[in-house]
């Protein structure tokens, strides 16, 4: 008897694994989240939990607003919001602009109380158990070391130094109230993965990323830190064959990370995605 | 259905162990630097770090990105860098060498298909060469390549590889490893990494980075018997939806299936779909699937469903398992833990430790002299379980024949299943228990039928000797 065999390729594999993920994380963790971050890796986390779940979507999604964003990011978010009819739950921490936070107080300290401090203080208010995030390994170093579900202690904090065991696909489910688990379902991707998986889905993302008049965004973020490379890829097709080539890395253009040699990893510990 | 040319061959995990400061960053990191896979922002960061703290450009803080990792030169945690070559992409799993983080390393590993065993030229075999090589044996990963580090302190000598080849070949043996290649190379120097070096004339092999894309990735079991884990069942419209990952095998609309551990048959009606599109009539091992089943009776996470006329798996609540423990409390008998195999989770305890095995020195310890287990000590067991479940041998099918233990709140030892054992002999209910109690004669034997707990039937006989009760149906 011949049958055809299918064969999987890279994207195949990686979308199956992430949507056993997204699946475990529903039906293991009590009230869940998603983050949104209108990026290009957390909308491909929307698209992986539309077909994870039959075109629905059990959860809300979150976006921590720092109120310093893109203009154009706050455009899209709401009219996508609208299109997909999706629960999204905008927060911003008021209390710290109020008192005057921004840039100009630091950067790290900026990160630290908008989006760090706004994100700990939505899962509060929420009491969420588990959040699911699109961060990748080959973002940044102490992503690098992340594992797929990542505990966070009562403060929120990530004890990096004592990561537990993560064998095969059984992830942490088990921890006491008050602690909830970060979920990383695209851990595994890379960039350019995430650009192909974007063109053979046909899933809609934000324009920023293609270029205008020589320049385009290539990681998005607030508009005060986050700079424009030099780019002529106006296309999905440029975009993949422009990352072939490049040798920069592809947080060069958020300022956050070069404060610091250890910028990312003192502000992930604290909390931060 | 055959795909277009231009997919992506699968990306291919490589887990790199070995004993603490035989090399493992400094080989990977030279050969991320080789092959210009690194990002520019990569290296001017670590050419920074060197700079502020006064330290030479170390090819091992690429990977080893926790400030404490690189202030103490050791890895601490497992990292995954990707890096292609014109074959496949690559994501080499760093394992930390020291034995404080064993944990760290078996996480590495367990994601990863292949392995390369790093030992150092001039030091030999040590300790934890020999616990990592264990481990990998274990884990199953039986793609392994030994290098052999630090070539050029120990003078790009033959006769130091060749005695590591041949110390190293006689362990791995008696763990049933047979490394495809041993390779000498000098992280540090970059000899035989991504290039043949010139101070080993006499190595007539591959360079790591040639040798690298003639290892073969694991095929997806799809020919072999079906094994889709139930991971949920959603009814989220008037679809119902039984939603898993196919573990091996192929599945097709209209195929008659079995459901274990009760073994229930039903057929496959369709598989949903979100998008027009991802429409299909079959599917194979490693897809996120779900589908829809002309019977709807109560199904739920944790049964495996194979095809009928497929092999079953096996059921039972008594196991013999091979297991690692990791937990900082040890391993007890009689304790309770959870054991999560596949989508399954079962309260389990160890009913009796068969031997205690010293993963360094394979030295074993009888069962009689064990009364728990430690920290990294890695034992045979017969696990018992609460409930009946359904499993295969790990050495059939891996997916669900592995599996960890969660004492408290987390994941604390892992392992791999042997053998289904029997029901224990003469597992009385209570109820049982005592009428036996009440009617056992002065002399003489009392011989008791038990079917699942309960007593069926009871015979005394005048003999005086008591043979012990071997089970159901005497």
């Amino acid at each position: 008897m011949s049958q055809a065999i299918e064969t999987a390729d890279k994207l195949d594999k990686l979308e199956a694994e992430s949507i056993y993920i997204l699946r475990e994380a529903y039906k293991k963790l009590g009230k869940l989240g998603m983050l949104w971050s209108i990026g290009k890796d957390s909308t491909v986390l929307l698209w992986l939990a539309k077909k994870a779940f039959y075109g629905h979507c059990p959860f809300p999604f979150i976006h921590v607003d720092t109120k310093h964003k893109i203009p154009e990011m706050i455009a899209y978010r709401d009219r996508v919001a609208k299109e997909l009819n999706l629960d999204l739950i905008v927060h911003t921490n008021q209390a710290a602009i109020d008192a005057g936070m921004g840039p100009d107080k630091g950067r790290l300290a900026c990160c630290q109380a908008l989006k760090t401090e706004g994100l700990k203080q939505v899962v509060k208010e929420y009491g969420f158990d588990g959040l699911i995030v699109g961060v990748r390994r080959d973002e940044e170093g102490s992503r690098s070391k992340e594992r797929v579900f990542s505990e966070r202690k009562e403060d929120d904090a990530w004890d990096y130094a004592n990561q537990l065991p993560e064998l095969w696909d059984q992830f942490k489910t088990d921890f006491p109230k008050g602690h909830h688990i970060r979920v990383h379902p695209l851990l595994a991707w890379n960039e350019l993965d995430i650009w192909e998986y974007i063109r053979r889905e046909n899933i809609p993302i934000i324009d920023l990323y293609f270029a205008k008049n020589g320049k385009r965004y290539r990681s998005l973020g607030c508009a005060c830190c986050t700079g424009q490379i030099e780019s002529e890829a106006d296309t999905l097709d440029k975009i993949i064959e422009e990352l072939k080539h490049t040798t920069t890395s592809e947080r060069a253009g958020r300022k956050q990370d070069q404060e610091d040699s250890y910028a990312m990893q003192k502000l992930r510990k604290e909390g931060y995605m | 259905m055959g795909k277009a040319l231009e997919q992506k061959e699968a990306g291919l995990n490589i887990v790199v162990v070995g004993h603490v400061d035989h090399g493992k960053s400094t080989v990977i990191g030279r050969l991320l630097y080789d092959t210009g896979s690194l990002p520019q922002g990569a290296i001017d960061k670590v050419e920074k770090i060197a700079h502020d703290t006064g330290k030479p450009f170390e090819y091992a803080y690429l990977l080893d990105a926790f400030e404490e990792e690189q202030q103490q030169g050791i890895t601490i945690d497992t990292t995954r860098i990707q890096f292609s070559t014109a074959k496949r992409d690559y994501v080499i799993i760093d394992a930390p060498g020291h034995k404080e983080f064993l944990k760290n390393m078996i996480s590495g590993a367990a994601g990863a298909e292949a392995a390369l065993l790093i030992v150092d030229g001039k030091q030999g075999v040590q300790e934890q060469s020999r616990r990592h090589a264990y481990m990998l044996s274990l884990l199953g990963i039986k793609k392994v390549y030994v290098l052999v580090n630090k070539m050029d302190l120990a003078g790009y000598a033959e006769i130091a590889f060749v005695k590591i080849k041949h110390d190293m070949g006689a362990f791995l043996a008696e763990l049933g490893i047979y490394p495809l290649k041993y390779i000498p190379v000098s992280g540090l120097q970059g000899d035989n990494i991504a290039s043949k070096s010139v101070h080993m004339p006499w190595y007539q092999g591959e360079p790591l980075l040639e040798a690298l894309d003639l290892l073969e990735g694991e095929q997806a079991a799809v020919d072999r018997a079906l094994r889709l884990p139930i991971q949920d069942v959603y009814k989220f419209d008037s679809r119902r939806i039984i939603a898993g990952r196919i573990e091996a095998g192929q599945l097709a609309v209209g195929d008659e299936i079995a459901i274990y551990p009760g073994g229930r048959k039903t057929k496959v009606v369709a598989f949903p779909y979100w998008q027009a599109k991802d429409q299909r009539t079959q599917a194979f091992a490693g897809a996120s699937t779900g589908i829809q089943v002309a019977d709807e009776f109560f199904n739920q996470r944790g049964e495996i469903i194979t095809r009928a006329g497929d092999t079953p798996p096996l059921t039972g609540k008594r196991l013999r398992v091979s297991l690692f423990w990791l937990g900082k409390k040890p391993l007890q008998l009689n304790r309770r833990y959870k054991l999560k195999l596949g989508t399954q989770e079962v309260e389990a305890q160890v009913e009796s430790i068969e031997k205690l095995i010293d993963a360094s020195s394979l030295d074993q310890r009888a069962a009689d002299t064990v009364k728990e287990i430690r920290l990294n000590d890695v034992a045979e067991v017969i696990l018992k379980l609460k409930e009946e479940i359904a499993f295969d041998r790990f050495q059939d099918y891996q997916a669900t024949g592995r599996f960890v233990l969660v004492d408290g709140y987390d994941v604390a030892g892992g392992g791999i299943v042997l053998a289904a054992e029997k029901e224990a002999p003469g597992e009385f209910s209570q109820k049982a228990m005592r009428y036996i109690m009440n009617h056992l004669p002065q002399n003489g034997e009392l011989i008791v039928v038990v079917k699942d707990g309960e007593i069926v039937r009871l015979e005394r006989t005048e003999r005086e000797v008591f043979s012990g009760i071997d089970g159901e149906g005497i």
